[in-house]
């Protein structure tokens, strides 16, 4: 028998993001010193944050003992308003975010309108939700509507590109047969593109939907109407119980939303 | 019926991929197009109803010269040209109706396809076309819930719901295995018969090709190299078109594995008959 037993090597992993030795340490290092150094600058005031504790502690107990019923008819009136802004921006969304979506889908659309629909998207999604809020309640004045605005143009932002993207990555091949029966460009888009990213369309607005409630509490803050205003009169107040109260039902409201939207989802796969 | 002049494609990125094709057929005609993979079959038959562009040459179907259609008219040229697609290019979310219907796609206008609203001729012709091909107990199944065969067949019936005046085949048996590729051939080869329509079948499979055509074009880097009756097939003739192997080996090889699987089930059948005589 001739077995030889081979020396035995050595291996470990190489290393993943710099291969030189010298260049991972200096830069490795050197971001642990820029790290140490920022903390160094931040300047904390202990004695603000130590009689902040109490404060702090107030505002707990105040979240311990949510109030529903001293203002009732204000929560109750805010809450209807944030729910109809919710629905009208969420269905006027999604009304005009389709035939962005559409134009904004290289392959199926001719070059001059995708790039005009990709601008609209692009200028829809460079704009948090509160500085929208904020240029609308100046042109349309305090309440719901420059809400519901606010919404609906954040909400064409998101669904219109994620449909678009979603379009591009169809099965060109469904669409390709149907295109070859002799189908207009409307025929090809109902018959080839509508099956495809349907219950993608359908998943994507249920879940804007419920972002679009989240957002119109915060939107609320800058004075777009909604349950968001009556939080902010209520902190403004300090009265933390009815706060309390307020978040509590925004995150039932939130949660029920995410249930049924899922199961939903489920539903029409 | 059909005749290609000249037909040359260049791809954008420079890749000739037809040279100077030319041949015409006849009324019921059924060719097989052979060929290695990327010898332009599948651009020539994408060619012809322009879903792909080609770059030069003549198409003609009935005297109309299809590349020079414009975009309305293409449309209904279309719709003269029925195609079947390498792994079926089903709508896969439609149901099976819905499938066969969007063959009628080039005839009805927008607002009746949307509702779904198709003339009863439409229906009638769809629900015999079902029942021809062997699936009138699927019409409301999705798409995507049947197996291979019965999708290419689903393919089939969308075709010729177009009243084609021309079929285009492509790779019809690809993802398909032995026994129902040779349905779908035999299938795609007698409506081709019923109905004396003009086929042209890219395959890949040259026995299959040879048991069911009238007509063999083999296609070497987009240049035509061989066009005759499938019988004139030959050792020479395949070594033109797919260059040097024992194409005899291969026959014999095929025939072995014939012999082979009978032999094994002659064996298997004469086990099966000891074991009972021992019980």
């Amino acid at each position: 028998m001739s077995e030889v037993q081979a020396v035995s090597r050595r291996w470990r992993r190489p290393p993943v993001l710099i291969r030189n030795d010298f260049w991972r340490r200096a830069i490795y290092s050197g971001a642990l010193l820029y790290l140490l150094l920022a903390i160094g600058t931040l300047e904390v005031d202990w004695q603000r944050a130590y009689e902040g504790l109490e404060r702090g502690a107030r505002f707990l107990q105040g979240f311990l003992t949510p109030d529903f019923t001293s203002r009732f008819d204000q929560i109750q009136r805010g809450m209807v308003e944030s729910v109809t802004m919710t629905v009208c921006s969420t269905m006027v969304g999604i009304l005009i975010s389709v035939p962005i979506g559409l134009g904004a889908a290289r392959n199926i659309s001719p070059l001059p309108v995708y790039l005009v629909c990709r601008a609209i998207i692009s200028v829809s999604r460079a704009f948090q939700e509160i500085i929208i809020a904020i240029l609308f309640v100046a042109m349309f004045g305090f309440g719901a509507f420059a809400g519901f605005v606010t919404l609906s143009f954040a909400t064409i932002g998101f669904l219109a590109k994620l449909l678009a993207d979603d379009i591009e990555e169809i099965d060109p091949r469904q669409a390709e047969a149907v295109r070859g029966t002799g189908a207009g460009w409307w025929q090809v888009v109902n018959y080839g593109v509508q099956p495809q990213v349907m219950p993608r369309l359908i998943g994507l607005s249920l879940y804007r939907f419920d972002i679009n409630f989240r957002e119109s509490a915060v939107i609320g803050i800058v004075g777009a109407g909604g349950i968001g205003a009556t939080l902010n009169t209520a902190m403004d107040r300090y009265d933390y119980s009815t706060a309390s109260a307020i978040l509590i039902l925004i995150i039932i409201f939130v949660m029920l939303a995410e249930y049924s939207s899922g199961y939903i989802r489920k539903w029409i796969q | 019926m059909l005749s290609i002049e000249a037909l040359t494609k260049r791809y954008k990125t420079g890749d000739l991929a037809l040279k100077d094709v030319s041949f015409s057929i006849e009324r019921g005609q059924v060719v097989g197009l052979i060929g290695p993979s990327g010898a332009g079959k599948s651009t020539l038959i994408r060619c012809i109803n322009r879903l792909v562009e080609p770059t030069a040459g003549a198409i003609r179907l009935s005297d109309v010269d299809i590349p020079k259609l414009g975009r309305t008219q293409l449309k209904t040229m279309r719709r003269r040209i029925g195609m079947i697609y390498q792994e079926y290019a089903l709508v896969e979310r439609l149901t099976v109706m819905e499938n066969v219907l969007s063959g009628r796609l080039g005839y009805v206008s927008f607002w009746r396809s949307l509702s779904r609203r198709y003339a009863q001729k439409d229906v009638d012709k769809a629900f015999g076309l079902l029942e021809r091909v062997g699936l009138s107990d699927h019409v409301d199944k999705r798409a995507d819930e049947l197996s291979g065969g019965q999708r290419q067949r689903v393919g089939i019936a969308r075709a010729l719901e177009q009243d084609p005046e021309l079929l285009l085949v492509d790779e019809p048996t690809a993802s398909l295995d032995p026994k129902t590729s040779r349905q779908i051939m035999r299938l795609i080869c007698e409506i081709c018969r019923e109905h004396d329509l003009p086929a042209i079948i890219n395959i890949h499979d040259v026995m299959l090709a040879q048991m069911f055509v009238d007509r063999v074009i083999g296609l070497t880097a987009g240049e035509v190299v061989f066009d005759g009756p499938p019988a004139e097939l030959d050792h020479a003739a395949l070594t033109r078109i797919y260059g040097e192997e024992d194409w005899r080996e291969m026959r014999k090889a095929a025939d072995e594995a014939a012999q082979d699987a009978s032999d094994a089930a002659a064996f298997k059948a004469a086990e099966e008959e000891r074991m009972a005589g021992t019980v």
